[in-house]
């Protein structure tokens, strides 16, 4: 993280001495192109904020290691389309729920599904695809999680159990 | 049009209602309502973290890449290349996708091919390296390959036919 802001601020120095006219104007698109995107992100957040109360943790825990592997999948993928999640939240959860004895293909479908479909970035993606375009690419990625987690499924002999 | 307006004065009226039950939550101890609250803070300063530094790169993007550059690489023309050189780029983005979005925007604009954006964005949701190795550690390198490979084939192959779908309706994307 510090990297990032390091090499912004490099960036941004390089930027100013080769051109102060482009810079501040680069600067003062940054600054309009937030604000313009700010409400949705302020929405988002509204939304994550709620969802995460009702799905903590502990019940997501309690959903994926319950079931048997179809419906564990179902369940999984529900709940990462739903949910937002950083990595260094997720990674780790999944982690604990492995050694717990939950499937990969549950865990493949619930972190895929976690990072492609977006149900609460909904209101930011819709400003800028529209709500049908938002509508399909979320559709089209909830498939291929679904078939990433089978193929996990198969990779790991948890669905044709090999030899 | 009427429709619109009912939605935006829903949403506001929605965010009012959000924000007095947070007030209330705290001030009567209410545990449910202190806990949004306490998620609200914490994705706000995380998203907060990384939204500004991305937005400024966004701002230098505009002002100093050339639309023939973007043209080149991730344009129509590329082809595959495009594909390619949209993961790549994938790669490097950190936050999620909601970091993706306002970044495939001004590719777009700048002249890349809509299908190239479709990869772009998908790519950034499951490609970003950082994330990947942090996954590996936690799940095991196979894991992530397997991930890899069955998700950049179909992701590409999405991409391109809605892409195409979009194409043939003058699919324009404007904000």
């Amino acid at each position: 993280m510090y990297y990032l802001y390091g090499l912004v601020f490099l960036s941004v120095m390089i930027s100013f001495f080769a051109d102060r006219d482009k810079t501040s104007r680069s600067v003062k698109i940054a600054f309009r192109k937030f604000i313009h995107i700010l409400p949705a992100f302020a929405f988002m957040l509204i939304i994550v904020s709620i969802i995460l109360s009702l799905l903590p943790n502990r019940i997501i825990a309690d959903y994926l290691g319950g079931s048997n592997m179809f419906e564990g999948v179902i369940l999984a993928s529900a709940i990462g389309s739903i949910t937002l999640m950083p990595g260094f939240i997720a990674f780790p959860l999944c982690g604990i729920l492995l050694s717990r004895g939950v499937s990969y293909t549950v865990l493949s479908a619930f972190t895929t599904t976690l990072m492609m479909v977006g149900f609460v970035t909904f209101p930011i993606e819709k400003k800028y695809f529209g709500t049908k375009v938002t509508i399909i690419r979320n559709g089209m990625s909830f498939f291929i999680a679904v078939i990433v987690a089978i193929m996990t499924g198969i990779f790991y002999g948890e669905i044709i159990p090999w030899g | 049009m009427g429709l619109k307006k009912v939605v935006k004065y829903a949403k506001g009226a929605g965010v009012i209602a959000y924000v007095f039950f947070l007030i209330f939550s705290f001030l009567t101890g209410f545990e449910p309502g202190k806990k949004i609250g306490m998620n609200l803070g914490y994705f706000s300063i995380e998203m907060f973290k990384i939204l500004p530094v991305a937005f400024i790169l966004i701002g230098l993007f505009e002002v100093w890449v050339k639309k023939e550059t973007v043209e080149k690489y991730f344009g129509t023309r590329a082809g595959l290349k495009g594909h390619v050189g949209g993961i790549l780029l994938a790669g490097t983005t950190v936050g999620g996708l909601y970091v993706a979005f306002p970044v495939a925007y001004s590719l777009y604009n700048k002249g890349a091919d809509i299908s190239v954006i479709f990869t772009y964005i998908a790519a950034s949701a499951i490609c970003r390296v950082p994330m990947t190795i942090f996954e590996a550690s936690f799940m095991g390198i196979n894991f992530s390959i397997i991930r890899f490979l069955v998700s950049i084939p179909l992701i590409i192959a999405s991409s391109m036919l809605l892409g195409k779908y979009l194409k043939n309706r003058n699919y324009k994307i404007r904000l």
